[in-house]
């Protein structure tokens, strides 16, 4: 590939690093990426990968910018109050960086349309706030065999772990069942330290990066958790599931049609 | 010393670290292994940081000259893919 003069001296800094070089930027550049959620975790992953000149980022989400949202949700501002997020989201990245090809999506994701959604891109990134949504893109990314950079984060704690399907466990082989909707903390209990999704979404960042290039370790057959209050990071291993109702030998889930993910859960 | 013929030159007078590197870099990933780089220069930093760099990056540094009183040249054989 060749790279522009601005190209250059944008990406200098990956272009000098051993691992990278200028035929990494490249992977980099021809890679697709499919971000779900453009929140706390959506924000700083869609951030940082535009910044490394992914080629295409689609993201996807029906809310609209508050100004709640603006503590720890860094695409987004004060100007933005009341745009649909991944509008106000497609106008930081592109202001951040033109040479990257952004598609925004005001949808919810279901069972319905995801396959088709996530359809031609390399790597999908978890950034959604419920348990509906995160066995969804799960099962959905195991039955296509697509790479899946999954978090979730709460008050002070974030935990981080990617998925390649075949390869190692998935989201059901770590929670087999969803938790029943009285045992998730509610909207009022469920605060957030702002930084902790920038920690953890740059983490999956991170990940998608290695996923893109092939380099170093990927969590794929673990579970990263960061305690912000005590400042640790344990790394815990996933074994996967040979009963996994998704992954297992012998699965029951094998394809989207008739799925119900419902659930009484708070969302945003 | 025998006279070694470079497959390619790269002038990159006029550039400063670490675009100096970022351009020898990108022009040796774009040859064959066993080809030879000619780096023509005038940044002196760039004299030191270019021929260790390219060893770190696993790359034979063949010769590092002074050809006159701003400018050097340098010669790498590219070893690696």
């Amino acid at each position: 590939m060749d790279f522009t003069e601005e190209q250059i001296l944008r990406y200098s800094r990956h272009i000098i690093l051993p691992e990278i070089g200028g035929k990494g930027q490249a992977k980099i550049a021809k890679a697709k990426v499919f971000i779900i959620g453009a929140g706390g975790l959506g924000c700083p992953v869609g951030f940082f990968l535009t910044a490394a000149g992914v080629g295409t980022i689609a993201m996807i989400d029906d809310d609209f910018v508050e100004l709640s949202n603006l503590q720890r949700q860094i695409a987004h501002s004060t100007r933005t109050i009341g745009m649909p997020k991944v509008d106000s989201a497609r106008a930081t990245f592109e202001a951040l960086n033109p040479d990257v090809d952004f598609i925004a999506l005001k949808q919810r994701i279901t069972a319905e349309n995801i396959m088709q959604l996530i359809d031609g891109y390399d790597i999908v990134v978890d950034g959604s706030d419920n348990f509906p949504t995160r066995y969804l893109i799960n099962d959905a990314c195991v039955l296509m065999g697509k790479p899946l950079a999954s978090a979730a984060i709460l008050r002070f704690e974030g935990q981080v772990t990617t998925i390649i399907p075949g390869v190692g466990h998935c989201y059901r082989c770590l929670f087999e069942e969803m938790p029943p909707a009285g045992l998730v903390p509610s909207c009022q209990e469920a605060g957030v330290l702002g930084v902790l999704p920038g920690i953890i979404g740059g983490l999956q960042a991170m990940e998608v990066l290695k996923i893109i290039l092939g380099k170093g370790d990927v969590l794929k057959e673990s579970l990263l958790i960061y305690d912000a209050l005590k400042t640790t990071f344990r790394k815990v291993k996933v074994p996967r599931n040979p009963d996994c109702k998704v992954c297992g030998k012998h699965p029951t889930i094998t394809s989207m049609d008739g799925a119900n993910y419902g659930g009484d859960y708070c969302q945003g | 010393m025998d006279d070694i013929i470079p497959n390619k030159k790269l002038d990159i007078r006029g550039l400063k670290c670490p675009y100096t590197f970022v351009r020898s870099k990108l022009t040796i990933e774009s040859m064959e292994p066993g080809q030879v780089l000619e780096i023509l220069l005038d940044y002196q930093e760039a004299s030191n940081s270019i021929p260790k760099s390219m060893e770190d990056h696993g790359h034979k540094v063949l010769r590092v000259e002074k050809i006159n009183a701003t400018e050097w040249i340098i010669l790498v054989r590219k070893e690696n893919d």
